[in-house]
């Protein structure tokens, strides 16, 4: 038997040790599935993406055709029913200035998933764009876009909106979904660089640069790919959030302005009438909540499905 | 640790300086700060012309951030609107909105990593659904349709809480706002501890604490705990600033006279002296907590210390 | 030297308690796409001062069965619906959580592969070490400390005192897997399950890490139960093996024999995969087929699949572990045949 001992001390021989039989899960390797084709089964059994997915739904539709659902004008005001309550063909009363509390409630949902959808598209461009580069260059590039986002980043979004609109005076989807952008690219920059920095170290991704592939090829094949998916998921919960900084911007005064209708003006205008008035505030305020629940629990639910290690 | 330290706080200045600069150009190039000291009259242009000239607004940009910066420095901050100066605002503001913050704090420290801790060791029980549908509630529902509801329900209805704040901000007065402005914060503490906590409890070395016969509680505040909580305190410095931003909405529902009541004013009257000012404060507070974190970071972290 | 004898279980033939004795240890797991059977049926025992090697692939139950012993298995979704460990002679598994607790580390402790990762990394290693004494023994803070210094300098960490208070990420490999050697002796345990103590280091850290856990063994005269994939550790340092395929022991030997005459086909396959130097320039050999899915173990002996010598028998009837010569024991229908070739 010497020899055997030899042989395997000299060379610390293993027995052919198949680590790819896992002790618990085995039979998930039968066939290979895509990220996204997994992503896709796993959401297809979720409650809440159907949920959030189907008021999703509903609400984009009103947003572009509010006259569906409400027939009335939310701009036609009557001061002699201020504050009044629910009547025939008007569910949900009046406001001080005597408008119909139902038919701001839908026309509002226009101006506020207009600017959370265009403020997500923006930021989500303008920040994958400059974190991705500051991501896969490095160096000059990559200190610089850092340090940009880093001032942004000194400012509380909500400070800044506070201070920047109210010198801007602008009032108009325009201008809040313009600074919503400027202030929430660097969020989504600092996930692209982090994903496009995690991808670009893969060892996948090094053979692939070692065998040639030029920079272009590298980043749409085997580095976009991989970025997108954290970007997706934060950009979803994003968008809930930005609804909501959309309301307490206008809740301020500083964000849109009437005749813009709003759900955050409403509630600005109803807080003051809490104790007359209550459902005023109630129903505005309702619909928002609900709007941005339905996004944050899609984003949540796509997170889920996308990462699967933070379950 | 004394390098690191050092790294760090090269590594504020940039972003001070940008961030201040961002502030300055917003207020003073991009509004007119002279019109609007005369409201809807037109100024006298040579008394214009004056006042352009004591500002330094006669001057380019950069050399204006420089001179009001100087002044920042020797402790003037200008004149608010009223005609006080606006340290004697501050002085009156910030103590209040520092103590609305800390109740907030508190309440989003121990609240939220205790709904986090509890929902990552129950993973996927009752108690783990529960509280995540708790956080998503919080999260969804703006601030301040919970302040003025809770306003309304605790304060005005069951009379359970002062639904004002009153002279002074007693502390007791400032629970009740402090929960409101805590909210959306503890939600993302809960879940980030969550999270944390459901994947270190997957670590090798805490089944390593478990082989060393150590009683469940060590293994948890010890080993579990200590090592989940490292990016929940990174979140809780950055969100300082957050809170104390998110206190513009808050004492403007409970009328509190603080930091976010003083800036409102200050807007409202168009007075960049005090816009600046408070928002030079406050970015000030922000990197500050945001340094203490790093340091804390590093207290907790030692791979990061000897890196 | 001891050796393993199926029949010790038997009344009447039972002399000494020996230090460990697990016996028809059944573990699974319950996952969303089924059942899966880790252990099915294990039997071993280990006695004071004796070396057991557990040799098998991934998955062969190898480490589920350490870890029931230790009482660190995830339950849910792990569950052990049959079987007793018996420690001393006392039924562990019948035992309450916390009678559970004041065994582990401070009559049985673990070493585990990878110390980077089982070692706390925002803990300092005296802290980790320390613990120990602070837990089992209520020893101050100091008191721990100094006992720390000296089990680093016992596991010959050179300049203990001064690495004392630095984090597992600034040693070495080796460094590191000494002081999970530490952690483990700490309170001088009566037996030692080590788990793949050496795979994560270099060729030539593993001797010395071996032969350092080998001293220490015979110095404390402890049990130690050494599970591992790699055939030349085992010939060094076991008094007796036990070799594990899909969750159940399919051979059980002596040391030196196992390797002069394997008695199951599953363990002759092992020993001629591994190269040696008087084959130098022959193709090497290579067990084929890949290890068996747990959820779905083949009917009839395991391994039949991928059995040279798999008849009709193989694949309905499961082999029982036959006695094989003194100390030995073959899951095997043809262990005759094997061991005669």
């Amino acid at each position: 038997m010497p020899d055997l001992t030899d042989a395997t001390t000299a060379t610390g021989t293993a027995v052919p040790d198949a680590a790819t039989a896992a002790t618990v899960p085995a039979g998930q390797r039968e066939k290979t599935r895509s990220l996204a084709g997994d992503a896709w089964r796993d959401l297809s059994r979720k409650p809440m993406f159907y949920i959030s997915g189907l008021l999703i739904l509903f609400l984009i539709v009103i947003a572009i055709w509010p006259s569906v659902i409400a027939s009335g004008n939310p701009l036609a005001c009557d001061l002699a029913k201020s504050q009044m309550g629910p009547t025939g063909g008007h569910p949900f009363g009046f406001d001080t200035q005597g408008c119909d509390v139902y038919t701001r409630t839908v026309y509002g949902a226009r101006d506020s998933v207009a600017v959370g959808i265009l403020t997500t598209l923006g930021a989500t461009l303008l920040g994958s764009l400059l974190g991705g580069l500051a991501g896969f260059f490095g160096g000059f590039w990559d200190s610089l876009i850092s340090m940009v986002s880093n001032i942004f980043f000194g400012i509380p979004i909500l400070l800044g909106g506070v201070v920047f609109l109210s010198v801007v005076k602008g009032g108009s989807v325009g201008t809040v979904t313009l600074f919503m952008v400027l202030l929430g690219w660097p969020q989504i920059a600092r996930i692209a660089r982090g994903a496009v920095i995690t991808a670009k170290q893969q060892d996948y991704v090094q053979a692939a640069r070692a065998l040639g592939a030029g920079n272009t090829r590298m980043l749409l094949r085997h580095i976009l790919p991989n970025a997108l998916a954290p970007i997706i998921v934060v950009a979803t919960i994003a968008l809930g959030t930005y609804i909501s900084l959309e309301a307490t911007l206008s809740f301020l005064g500083v964000g849109l302005k009437p005749p813009a209708v709003s759900w955050g003006i409403d509630i600005s205008q109803a807080s003051n009438q809490i104790r007359n008035a209550p459902h005023m505030l109630l129903w505005p305020a309702g619909a928002l909540s609900v709007t941005v629940l339905a996004f944050i629990m899609l984003g949540d639910a796509v997170r889920d499905a996308l990462d699967p290690k933070l379950r | 640790m004394g390098r690191y330290v050092i790294r760090r706080l090269l590594q504020m200045v940039p972003v001070f300086i940008g961030t201040t600069f961002l502030i300055f150009v917003m207020v003073y190039a991009l509004g007119d700060p002279v019109a609007a000291m005369f409201g809807d009259r037109a100024p006298d242009p040579a008394t214009a012309a004056q006042i352009r000239h004591d500002l330094y607004l006669d001057h380019p940009l950069p050399v204006q951030y420089l001179h009001y910066m100087g002044q920042i420095f020797t402790g003037n901050f200008g004149k608010a609107a009223t005609g006080q100066p606006v340290t004697e605002l501050m002085g009156q503001a910030f103590p209040v909105t520092l103590r609305l913050t800390l109740v907030a704090f508190a309440i989003e420290a121990v609240v939220g990593i205790g709904l986090g801790l509890l929902a990552g060791l129950r993973r996927g029980r009752f108690a783990d659904s529960s509280v995540l549908a708790f956080t998503l509630l919080v999260v969804a529902i703006p601030t301040f349709v919970t302040g003025y509801l809770l306003q309304y329900f605790v304060g005005l209805k069951w009379g359970l809480a002062n639904p004002a704040v009153g002279d002074g901000a007693p502390l007791g007065d400032l629970i009740l706002p402090g929960i409101v402005l805590a909210g959306v914060s503890l939600a993302y503490v809960a879940r980030l501890t969550r999270t944390s906590v459901a994947e270190n409890s997957r670590a090798d070395y805490l089944r390593t604490a478990v082989a060393k016969g150590l009683p469940r509680r060590r293994v948890v505040t010890v080993h579990l705990l200590r090592n989940s909580l490292i990016p929940v305190v990174t979140f809780l410095g950055t969100d300082i600033g957050g809170l104390m931003a998110g206190a513009v909405v808050t004492e403007r529902i409970f009328n509190i006279h603080g930091v976010g009541y003083q800036l409102y004013q200050g807007i409202l009257r168009q007075n960049p002296p005090t816009v600046v000012g408070f928002v030079t404060i406050l970015v000030l507070i922000f990197l500050a907590a945001n340094l203490l974190v790093d340091l804390l970071y590093a207290v907790l972290d030692p791979r990061i210390r000897y890196a | 030297m001891t050796v393993i004898d199926e029949t010790a279980a038997a009344p009447g033939a039972a002399q000494t308690t020996p230090l460990l004795e697990v016996r028809d240890l059944h573990v699974e797991f319950h996952t969303r796409d089924g059942v899966a059977k880790a252990v099915n049926g294990v039997n071993y025992s280990v006695n004071a001062g004796e070396t057991l090697a557990v040799l098998g692939e991934s998955g062969s139950g190898k480490s589920v069965t350490a870890q029931a012993i230790m009482g660190i298995l995830d339950m849910p979704p792990g569950r052990i619906p049959k079987g007793e460990i018996l420690f001393q002679g006392q039924d562990m598994l019948a035992m309450s959580g916390e009678q559970r607790r004041r065994i582990r580390g401070r009559k049985i402790a673990m070493i585990f592969q990878d110390a980077l990762s089982s070692l706390n990394p925002v803990l300092s290693v005296g802290y980790q070490l320390g613990e120990m004494f602070r837990v089992h023994q209520g020893l101050s803070r100091k008191a721990a400390k100094a006992k720390a210094i000296e089990l680093m300098d016992r596991v010959r960490i050179p300049a203990a005192a001064e690495r004392v208070n630095d984090y597992p990420h600034q040693f070495s490999g080796g460094m590191r897997q000494r002081i999970m050697i530490a952690m483990a002796l700490a309170l001088e345990p009566e037996l030692i399950i080590a788990d793949e103590p050496t795979t994560a280091l270099d060729v030539t850290v593993q001797a010395q890490v071996m032969d350092l856990l080998a001293e220490l063994q015979r110095e404390y005269n402890m049990g130690l139960i050494l599970i591992t994939h790699d055939l030349g550790v085992v010939a060094d340092v076991a008094d007796k093996i036990a070799v594990m395929y899909a969750g159940r022991i399919v051979e059980t030997a002596p040391v030196h024999e196992i390797y002069s005459a394997p008695a199951h086909p599953y363990t002759k396959g092992l020993l001629q995969s591994i190269p040696r130097l008087d084959r130098k320039g022959q193709e090497l050999y290579a067990i084929k087929g890949l290890p068996p899915n747990l959820l779905h173990v083949p009917s009839g002996c395991a391994f039949n699949p991928r059995c040279p010598m798999a008849q009709d028998i193989c694949r309905t009837e499961v082999p029982v572990l036959h006695p094989a010569g003194p100390g030995r024991g073959s899951a095997c229908h043809f262990w005759k045949e094997t061991l005669g070739e």
